[in-house]
């Protein structure tokens, strides 16, 4: 059996929706767990440690019929930054792009300041991102900068 | 012209700093006036503060205005488990305006977010305290003429004082030289010198306050030492005496140089500093009453009619 045909044979085929590719193993499911694939009754592949040439190991989640607004989809930018993206319509990959951290973030990050108004108020955080390569955010509250490694997902 | 709240010094322009200074010296000049007849402030200090809340006060009633309000969270609704939220929005049925201190960081902005009517911050935890860092400008202002191109020496805590980070972003306008003197656990963070960085405002920062220091500066802005702010007590045994502002040390200083402070002090200006004519500190609250009226006029959106 040729590479090829034993690529083709890991993960079936999707004829309409999003596949997203080279997620690094230990996010996967903090990715599925921040895009809501628990609440989503769209047919859903979900696979782990892929051989990848370029990471080693890698995930998979494939999802029929769905297809992301940006906003929605480049929240899992803060988890996985070079997670790549494919837009299938009709068995062909027609759009295919890395996604990269919005401009802002709302109800997905958690402030790691205990005395800030959003842990103590029923309400939504509010995250500036204000430094996209590094992956810096900084609370629209209490105006304190996180940075990457210590991003807390709600 | 529509009303808006003030937050944070971040969100004023230059020419916002310059027009609310220009209205505080018209109130110095004539405090008594009757702007806000038939309006009611309401200030809500869920966390007391009685020098903020006495000036914010003051000026409301210099204005014409009235006040209704609370000076401890201890004795409202939020004490029973009210939301930040619920109370705004019932004051909000109530006021025109809401003057509020908070402990918690970023409610001053909440808040703005859920009412309709202007908010003023005055004080929110760590964070922001915008009408401290315009009433120091107005003292810098005044005692200099002008804002542009002085020499400001900050003195103490520089790495948790917020009226010094504030004072930083205010001044970052107007052409600055800057000298950091903290001892080295109370050094300015990273992140305000990257502002000046940016903008290309000169600094230099020093772990010893000398005279030599003291004899180039225009403006001298002492801080307090904060003893909250320490885990380990010897440590702030070791740096609360570093950097101490005595008489003496004045001698050589400039002709021009003014002291200012923020306030409350503890020991960081001695006692014999408040008879010299460069001591400022006391007066400098003062000018707070007359940017607080500025202020609440430009939340109203009736400074035009000053």
């Amino acid at each position: 059996m040729s590479a090829k045909k034993k690529k083709e044979l890991q993960v079936a085929a999707l004829e309409n929706g999003t596949a997203i590719d080279h997620i690094p193993p230990s996010q996967l499911f903090k990715v599925a767990h921040l895009l809501e694939l628990d609440k989503m009754n769209n047919t859903i592949t979900i696979g782990n440690n892929f051989y990848s040439k370029k990471m080693g190991r890698k995930g998979m989640i494939k999802i029929a019929d769905k297809f992301f607004e940006e906003d929605e989809i480049n929240r899992i930018a803060l988890i996985a930054p070079n997670v790549i993206l494919n837009v299938i319509r009709d068995y062909e990959v027609i759009k295919k792009y890395p996604v990269t951290l919005p401009g802002k973030l709302t109800g997905i990050v958690k402030c790691n300041n205990p005395k800030c108004i959003t842990n103590n108020e029923p309400m939504l955080t509010r995250f500036d991102v204000i430094d996209k390569e590094k992956g810096a955010i900084k609370c629209r509250y209490c105006e304190r900068k996180i940075n990457k490694e210590d991003i807390i997902i709600k | 012209m529509p009303g808006k709240s003030l937050v944070s010094i971040d969100q004023c322009s230059r020419e916002d700093i310059l027009r609310i200074l220009k209205n505080a010296a018209r109130f110095e000049a004539n405090p008594n006036r009757t702007l806000l007849n038939g309006k009611v402030a309401a200030t809500l200090f869920f966390e007391p503060s009685t020098r903020t809340r006495l000036s914010f006060e003051t000026a409301v009633n210099r204005l014409g205005g009235r006040v209704v309000g609370f000076q401890d969270a201890s004795t409202t609704s939020s004490s029973k488990g009210e939301t930040l939220k619920d109370t705004i929005l019932m004051v909000s049925n109530y006021a025109d305006l809401i003057i509020m201190r908070h402990h918690l960081e970023g409610a001053a902005r909440y808040a703005s977010e859920v009412t309709g009517i202007p908010v003023i911050n005055a004080g929110d935890g760590a964070n922001q305290h915008p009408s401290q860092t315009l009433l120091d400008l107005y003292s810098i202002q005044k005692t200099q003429g002008k804002l542009t191109d002085l020499s400001i020496t900050i003195v103490g805590d520089l790495k948790y004082g917020r009226t010094v980070h504030s004072l930083i972003v205010g001044m970052s306008y107007f052409n600055p030289t800057f000298h950091f003197v903290a001892p080295e656990e109370l050094r300015m963070p990273e992140e305000q010198k990257n502002i000046c960085d940016k903008l290309n405002i000169p600094y230099t920062e020093h772990t010893d306050f000398t005279e030599d220091i003291i004899n180039q500066s225009d403006i001298l802005y002492m801080t307090r030492v904060q003893r909250e702010r320490f885990t380990d007590m010897e440590e702030y045994e070791r740096v609360k005496n570093i950097c101490i502002l005595k008489n003496e040390m004045l001698k050589n200083s400039k002709e021009n140089l003014r002291i200012l402070h923020p306030l409350p002090r503890v020991n960081e200006i001695a006692y014999d500093v408040d008879d010299n004519p460069k001591a400022y500190f006391i007066q400098q609250a003062r000018n707070g009453l007359f940017t607080r009226q500025a202020i609440i006029c430009e939340a109203l959106g009736i400074n035009h009619l000053i």
